[in-house]
């Protein structure tokens, strides 16, 4: 019997997870990584991914491991007793984002099926700058700071869904958020996250799936009939303000309009006025008009302003007023919340609590649900 | 450790035999029954039996039906039997939110006999005087249940009975004028699917509330969803997590004060049977499924009873005929005066309603009621000893008492082990028991469902329990076992990620020529 290897690469960034424990707020940067290990910083990366390739050892004679020297995988690899393929060359002890960068790129010339990486959100944008969504991918959280849903809950469950993938029991893929800090900002207190891109990761069902409740949809399914509502009631004479997301870039697709995936769009009577507007642009173009604003939650937290859009300022989001504020979720994404209220941190109190409360969510065509939002 | 003592989990295994479907089996000519051919004398009268049939309706192709001798298609079927784990097989409390009961055999024996088989619905109405009786009088009975004034038995299933109710609706707001106007339904995220499915078959847009931190649907929430294009509230109480809206008459007069209906889905009324009333909480209409809570089986869904009681009000729209007796005889009333039509031929599916008559007057009213009492208590049961089980817990109303089911969570266990509700169901099957995969709306993490009702004896509870305690307790000592199962059934692992899509599903034989087998005719 011929048996079809499948090809999995591993990157790991060795320093994601050293600042957590001595107290610091991510990695990023070579002075911050030094006073990391002056701290006393020890590397969390390495056995939390033993965690996760260990769920691999019962496949392992069906799948090659391929990845980089030392530290970013091949000791991790020997150690829980793979034989890797090493490709590549690093300076041991001194890696950069570059040598993330450069692995990802070279692993997507090998044509693997998929792609574990271990680290932060530091470490997703890196692989996102490579690789875009050229290959399915699967990040393992070992770093201090997650708010990327590229990564699985836990370097356990990393390993059960790689297992399932390359089983084939898992056979869909989905869009996942890379959600980066500001980390000099974060540093200082304030947390302000802007969405920089879409992994292509394994999907993994929130929850078992109802056989009673008919066939479970696809969030493809949900985003065309979110879209198609959305559509139909479009009001003559309103700006359209469309942001950043997978969702909304449905409204875009369906209206044949260009889109900017992780920008704010403006449209005007179904066509398109401009794309990827600043604060200063899209004021610019409302000023004194009457305006709708179509947003979705960014990634699993359940923001609906202050993360991935801070182009609405409260200025924009006074102007337009609460009800002209249309909310978009599929229910899958509305349910991930487990019960969890939508959030809104636009940097301006008065504007928060004017959103405070409850809102509609349009969560399919002729479909809402009523929704508790807070600060 | 497992919370009950000295209960031994029971070894199973599943019959395989690489069953053909049924298309596949048989020989071309290859018959079942023979009819004989027609007499002569009938003949003479009524000639062949075919020439009167209209051309039209003649088919002018051979049905592509399966030609299979009567002894084939027993061993077939039988065949099939022991590859399904049914209800009367094992302890079936893990198909939470479905009532699993016992459907006492003697009322089958009833509904197989002569006396119901061969009644035709056309018959005159002088010679089926009997079975219409039994559609009175379960008529009657269930309005003492619910408290309402008039039930019609046609609905052929819950979902049909919703679909009924947001009929209703919408007759009652055209005879008032605002029809056009109140076009949004509203319902709750944990209210059953179809509660939100059926009035968007009818061109209704839907308004779901979630619920709020103790579980119950949030009444804040609902104050925000009411406009005046409220056209009606569907809502089921308790819902799938148990809990009982205690809040319920709140909601219905909010519903009215903006001019809309309240329409109760009973699907779970099994822990409140001559305890709580639809009435007094102020609902227009509800309906009962009598294949759950009256012991009619499910029977693999439908055709079943989704029986639909309405205030007086609302008489005037319900589906027509309406079984009445006028002192000396039953009879039909199509004399309906805003009726909303038919929603399905005849009258009822008439064994499902006839189990249900029965079940009811063995039982009587102390009877039902200690039905509840007792479905109440052994979910309660149920819920200590499962909540002593580690890894699990019952999200809501920490501390409290629960009506006849729980939604509960593994997902204290995933964390700790990666093994997750899906693979816990999957190895449950090892040991003869069904776990099911419902758990609609999955707001709950890892959820999992159990509803024990009032049949099952307290060493079945136990040993389910049991059942649970050993699978949990392996997902710390053996995961592998539990990942890799189920190990002694008929499918070794499904894979559902194609369930939806369209591409590749073959829900006939003749989709699975054209789909799988590039078969073109």
């Amino acid at each position: 019997m011929i048996i079809i290897m499948k090809k999995v690469g591993l990157i790991i960034n060795p320093i994601a997870g050293m600042g957590g424990r001595v107290g610091l707020k991510g990695t990023d940067g070579g002075e911050i990584l030094e006073q990391a290990r002056l701290l006393g910083a020890i590397p969390e990366s390495q056995n939390r991914t033993l965690i996760t390739i260990q769920k691999l050892l019962p496949i392992q004679e069906k799948i090659e491991l391929i990845t980089y020297p030392e530290e970013m995988g091949e000791n991790i690899a020997k150690k829980c007793g793979f034989q890797p393929t090493i490709i590549g060359s690093i300076s041991k002890g001194k890696t950069t984002r570059e040598d993330t960068q450069k692995a990802a790129k070279d692993l997507l010339d090998l044509k693997i099926d998929l792609l574990l990486f271990a680290g932060g959100d530091g470490t997703a944008r890196d692989i996102y700058d490579a690789i875009e969504d050229e290959l399915v991918t699967l990040g393992i959280p070992t770093g201090v700071k997650i708010q990327s849903a590229v990564f699985a809950r836990n370097p356990a469950r990393a390993g059960e869904l790689a297992l399932s993938f390359l089983q084939k029991r898992t056979i869909r893929v989905r869009e996942a958020e890379v959600m980066d800090i500001d980390e000099d900002s974060f540093r200082k207190g304030i947390v302000r996250a802007k969405l920089y891109g879409y992994l292509t990761i394994p999907y993994e069902r929130a929850h078992v799936q109802s056989s009673k409740a008919g066939s479970p949809e696809t969030e493809n399914f949900a985003h065309q009939a979110i879209a198609e509502e959305i559509i139909e009631n479009m009001e003559t004479n309103y700006f359209y303000i469309v942001g950043p997301g997978t969702t909304t870039r449905a409204i875009m697709d369906k209206l044949q309009l260009a889109n900017t995936l992780l920008g704010i769009d403006l449209i005007y009577d179904k066509k398109l006025i401009a794309n990827d507007l600043n604060e200063s642009k899209l004021t610019h173009y409302i000023q004194g008009k009457k305006a709708k604003l179509i947003i979705t939650p960014i990634g699993g937290q359940g923001y609906i302003l202050g993360r991935g859009n801070q182009q609405l300022s409260p200025d924009i989001i006074k102007k337009i007023g609460k009800d002209n504020i249309i909310v978009i979720a599929t229910r899958n994404k509305i349910n991930s919340l487990n019960g969890q209220p939508l959030l809104v941190d636009s940097g301006d109190k008065e504007v928060d609590e004017l959103l405070c409360g409850y809102i509609g969510i349009i969560t399919g065509y002729r479909e809402k649900s009523i929704y508790r939002v807070t600060r | 450790m497992s919370p009950v003592k000295n209960m031994k989990v029971r070894n199973f295994h599943q019959a395989k035999w690489d069953e053909p479907i049924i298309f596949e089996l048989g020989s071309k000519g290859e018959r079942g029954i023979l009819l004989p051919e027609i007499e002569n004398e009938i003949e003479a009268v009524i000639g062949d039996g075919f020439s009167k049939i209209p051309k039209h309706m003649i088919r002018e192709q051979v049905p592509c039906l399966p030609e299979i001798s009567q002894m084939q298609v027993l061993k077939h079927y039988l065949r099939l039997s022991q590859e399904t784990l049914g209800a009367d097989l094992n302890v079936d409390i893990g198909q939470g939110t479905c009532t699993m009961k016992y459907s006492p055999k003697i009322n089958e024996i009833f509904a197989i006999s002569p006396k119901i088989t061969e009644l035709h619905p056309s018959q005159p109405i002088c010679t089926v005087q009997g079975i219409l009786e039994i559609f009175y009088k379960t008529d009657l009975f269930l309005r003492e249940i619910s408290g309402l004034d008039q039930f019609t038995l046609q609905p052929a299933s819950g979902s049909q009975a919703i679909l009924t109710m947001s009929s209703i609706i919408k007759a009652f707001h055209d005879y008032n004028g605002e029809n056009t106007q109140r076009d949004e339904i509203i319902t709750t995220i944990f209210s059953h699917p179809s509660d939100a499915a059926a009035p968007a078959v009818q061109g209704y847009k839907i308004i779901d509330i979630y619920p709020n931190q103790e579980g119950l649907p949030d009444l804040e929430a609902l104050k925000e969803a009411i406009s005046d294009r409220t056209a009606g509230l569907l809502i089921t109480n308790p819902e799938d997590t148990g809990i009982y809206n205690p809040y319920i008459k709140e909601f219905t007069k909010m519903i009215h004060e903006a001019g809309g209906l309240c329409g109760y889905d009973q699907a779970n009324a099994n822990g409140v049977l001559g305890i709580a009333r639809a009435k007094e909480a102020d609902f227009d209409m509800c309906f009962f499924n009598l294949h759950k809570t009256f012991s009619s089986p499910h029977g693999c869904g439908g055709p079943s009873a989704g029986a639909l009681g309405v205030k007086k009000e609302l008489i005037k729209f319900l589906p027509v005929p309406l079984v009445r007796y006028n002192g000396s005889e039953y009879l039909f009333d199509y004399n309906v005066s805003h009726t909303i039509g038919k929603v399905r031929s005849y009258y009822g599916v008439v064994p499902a309603v006839l189990k249900a008559y029965s079940w009811i007057m063995s039982l009587g009213r102390e009877g039902l009621e200690e039905v509840s009492r007792i479905a109440v208590l052994n979910n309660n049961y149920l819920l200590k000893k499962v909540l002593e089980i580690n890894g699990t817990s019952a999200p809501y109303a920490k501390g409290h008492h629960r009506i006849e089911q729980v939604r509960y969570s593994w997902n204290k266990l995933t964390e700790e082990t990666g093994i997750t509700t899906e693979d816990i169901t999957n190895r449950m099957v090892d040991f003869g028991f069904h776990m099911w995969s419902s758990h609609h709306p999955f707001i709950v993490p890892q959820p999992f469902t159990l509803e024990p009702t009032e049949s099952y004896s307290k060493a079945e509870i136990d040993e389910y329990i049991a059942g649970l305690a050993k699978v949990a307790e392996e997902a710390h000592s053996n995961p592998e076992i539990v990942k890799n199962a189920p190990h002694r059934s008929v499918v070794h692992k499904l894979i559902t990620d194609s369930l939806d899509d369209p591409d590749k599903w073959a829900i006939t034989w003749r989709s699975y020529l054209k789909k799988w087998k590039n078969d073109r005719i």
